[in-house]
């Protein structure tokens, strides 16, 4: 259940599948698709995010599986069971809203009390619930207060508490922390997966922030175009992705444009625009001749001659800016015409600052470099 | 630099008490403020609040017995109405006098309008002794008792004098009591006889009327603000002017059509009769009523019912129904648990507004009412300008004021009136 970020959980479909969207599309107008033929297979306990730019067809996807909208075709499978026809009130899924959503009129007690009233829980059984949903976001002393008199994390944890006081499997969280300062929203990331690993819920998170996707999932479902581009661990995510839209959506990137000249195995020779000739790992390119992009992270580039292996290509480099950020150097360097290229070094006391103007070469391990589509 | 641990009032930088100076930088800015408003305040202090003031003042005036028959008043300050006998030759004697006076300055028939009302028939007494009494010789002439009922057997009932003598004060209550439909008998405040009523039960009925048409106007307005507050932008301004067009037509011209619609041989009945619902011969009787007036007036006010309500379900953010419903709501529980509460502000801003509207309301119901569907504002129309009896028009329309103010206290009192949004 809790196979914390361990990549077995990638493979895991169809094995105890607790969510399962299959073939499912949407569209609103009937002329454009927003879901694109998705399929999503969910083990239970899995924490799972969405990540994607707006307009990717995450939150649509959510919405479905909350039940406030409706598949246009496919098929959504909780637990075994279609809920295509089941009104979003007989679901028993938990949901956090991006506004919080507490209901202004009421106290907090009320609020978390609400889901136990509907469910027509006796009073002594309700108060019981309500104050260990409470305790365990830490927020006991506040039952009596209104949602207006708390501040904005504190409403973040009622809501939380709220979405989880009657106990569902399944609890849906749509940019729960959208609204929190930066320092506040790191602090409920590590809340809200301890939670949930404690608990043992399954956990649909949408975020359109990716640092927030890579800390708390355990897989990452990277969505673009109404459809999923990758859905993976978060390392697999960032270090070996799939195509250049997941590439450059996650984490910094470099990206060079160029022909596949050759592919022998797990080695393609890519030849650059300028001519240049670089060592890379094919990752969806097949035949020479081809249009690719390939992508490099900016703390995979060496630049230290005797660091880089024998017999690999390497690039002329012109430096171009040179940035101190404490922890890391950030050096901008001008790489077969691309003018945007970073590099990133660890601030060790070996390390070479290197000056603007000066001429460099730089290369890496070519399991690095994975060619891309173009 | 003022330090901020000493003792005493805070300094400004030269010296001066900081609230001094803080007072004397707003001054302008204040005077700026109020020059802005002067204007308006001008105009409304002269075409609103005197008048008003003046009308309140008129309820209970009563200078008129005094200054036109001052001897007689002075002269009547002994006698005993409950002794049931007529008063000495000495006041008769003085109402001569005043009279001689009152008929050379032609105030005679205004005093005798004023006893009028309390007491019928004191007009026509002194119109006609008035005439009379002017011609006489007062140092000689006398004794007057017994000429003035020759004139008219009025000046030997003793309930006349017991009239001038009751309403000889500067101030009356006379004219509120008269609103109540009670009067100033011998033994102090009475109810009036039965046939005399008139005036609670046109107050109730105005009360009663104006609440069914409030809670009609929530009714029909409530489901027309969900619906204008869940529409896209677009479409919402567009039915919106529809609920606003009502604003652009004359009133008048709204309350003539309603009789063209409502009345027995109009456009419902004709067209009930036509279908089969309705006999020719039992047309129903939609006008002249107080269903006319319900029906004219629930339409009239109806924006000012859908518009706080709108504004305020605008604001309320269409998530809390779906967290309701995640929450394991039906969606009715839903909608009463957690929308209904939230726009609770609206219903009572709408409904304060329509409720006041309605109660002193007078055209509508002055065209569609008839008998039976009236409001008081359309006695105190009358009263005003028909029956020049101003004073009752005014106490009419303090009382209605004074219900009006009471209402909006039990309503602050039960709802809150920091809970009514108007937009």
């Amino acid at each position: 259940m809790t196979n914390y970020g361990e990549p077995a959980l990638a493979d895991a479909s169809n094995v105890d599948a607790f969510v399962e969207f299959e073939r499912v599309q949407k569209s609103y107008d009937g002329e454009n698709l927003v879901v694109k033929d998705l399929n999503l297979t969910m083990p239970k306990g899995e924490f799972l995010t969405m990540l994607g730019p707006s307009g990717s067809g995450k939150t649509t996807c959510l919405m479905m599986l909350a039940g406030f909208e409706t598949a246009t075709h496919g098929d959504i499978r909780l637990d075994g069971t279609s809920i295509n026809n089941i009104p979003p009130h007989k679901r028993g899924i938990g949901m956090v809203f991006q506004n919080y959503a507490l209901f202004p009129h009421m106290t907090i007690a009320e609020n978390l009390s609400f889901p136990l009233e509907v469910r027509k829980m006796g009073k002594s059984e309700r108060e019981e619930k309500v104050k260990r949903a409470l305790d365990m976001v830490e927020m006991g002393a506040f039952g009596g207060r209104r949602p207006a008199q708390l501040s904005g994390g504190q409403q973040q944890r009622i809501a939380l508490a709220r979405a989880l006081v009657f106990e569902p499997e399944l609890v849906l969280m749509d940019e729960p922390l959208g609204a929190l300062d930066k320092q506040l929203r790191e602090k409920m990331q590590f809340e809200i997966t301890h939670l949930a690993h404690r608990l043992g819920i399954t956990v649909v998170y949408v975020t359109h922030d990716q640092t927030e996707a890579l800390t708390m999932s355990d897989r990452v479902a990277v969505f673009d175009d109404g459809r999923i581009q990758q859905i993976a661990p978060p390392d697999q995510l960032y270090e070996s992705p799939e195509n250049s839209f997941v590439a450059q959506f996650i984490g910094e990137n470099n990206t060079l444009e160029g022909t596949i000249k050759e592919i022998k195995g797990d080695r393609a020779l890519v030849q650059l625009d300028d001519g240049e000739l670089i060592d890379c790992k094919p990752v969806n390119v097949s035949r020479p001749g081809e249009r690719t992009r390939v992508s490099i992270r900016p703390e995979r580039v060496e630049y230290n001659k005797s660091r880089l292996r024998e017999g690999v290509h390497t690039l002329k480099a012109e430096v171009l800016e040179f940035i101190y950020m404490g922890d890391i150097f950030r050096t901008r360097l001008r790489v077969a015409g691309n003018d945007e290229f970073i590099i990133k070094t660890r601030n060790a006391p070996d390390q070479v600052r290197l000056q603007p103007g000066q001429q460099i070469e730089i290369g890496w391990l070519p399991e690095d470099c994975r060619a891309l589509d173009a | 630099m003022s330090d901020i641990t000493q003792s005493g009032p805070v300094l400004a930088a030269d010296g001066t008490p900081l609230k001094r100076s803080l007072a004397r930088a707003l001054r302008m800015q204040k005077l700026r403020a109020l020059m802005l408003i002067a204007p308006l305040l001008l105009f409304i202090l002269v075409t609103f609040i005197l008048p008003v003031a003046d009308m309140l003042f008129r309820s209970v005036e009563n200078r008129i017995v005094q200054d036109t028959l001052p001897q007689t008043v002075e002269a009547l300050a002994d006698w005993d109405p409950a002794s049931g006998q007529l008063p000495e030759e000495a006041v008769f004697a003085a109402m001569a006098a005043d009279l001689q006076i009152a008929a050379r300055e032609k105030t005679h028939t205004k005093v005798a309008k004023r006893l009028n009302y309390e007491n019928p028939g004191v007009s026509s007494v002194f119109r006609k002794s008035g005439r009379k009494v002017s011609k006489w010789n007062l140092a000689a002439d006398g004794p007057f008792r017994e000429k003035l009922i020759e004139i008219d057997d009025g000046w030997g009932d003793v309930e006349l004098w017991r009239t001038i003598k009751t309403y000889s004060g500067s101030v009356t209550s006379g004219y509120f009591l008269n609103a109540v439909d009670m009067q100033l008998g011998a033994e102090g405040p009475e109810i009036r006889p039965e046939n005399e009523r008139i005036y609670n039960t046109m107050l109730i009925r105005t009360m009663r009327m104006s609440l069914i048409i409030t809670f009609s106007c929530i009714l029909l307005g409530y489901p027309v603000a969900w619906i204008l507050a869940n529409l896209p932008a677009r479409k919402a301004n567009l039915l919106l002017i529809l609920v606003l067009l009502p604003f652009w037509t004359s009133l008048l011209v709204r309350t003539s059509a309603w009789k063209i619609l409502l009345q027995q041989q109009g456009v419902i009945n004709d067209t009930l009769v036509w279908i089969g619902l309705v006999d020719d011969a039992n047309r129903l009787v939609l006008i002249n009523n107080e269903l006319g007036t319900i029906i004219a007036m629930t339409h009239i006010l109806l924006p000012f019912m859908i518009l706080p309500m709108y504004s305020v379900m605008q604001t309320i953010n269409p998530s809390y129904l779906r967290a309701a419903k995640s929450l394991g709501a039906t969606d009715w529980t839903a909608f009463w648990r957690v929308y209904f509460p939230q726009t609770v502000p609206g219903i009572g801003a709408g409904s304060i507004l329509v409720f006041i509207l309605a109660v002193g309301y007078y055209i509508t119901p002055a065209l569609v009412g008839g008998t039976k569907g009236t409001f008081i504002s359309n006695l105190i129309a009358y009263h005003i300008s028909t029956s020049g009896n101003w004073g009752l028009g005014a106490a009419l329309g303090a009382i209605l004021l004074a219900v009006v103010l009471l209402l909006y206290w039990v309503y602050d009192k039960v709802v809150g009136i920091d809970n009514v949004k108007l937009g």
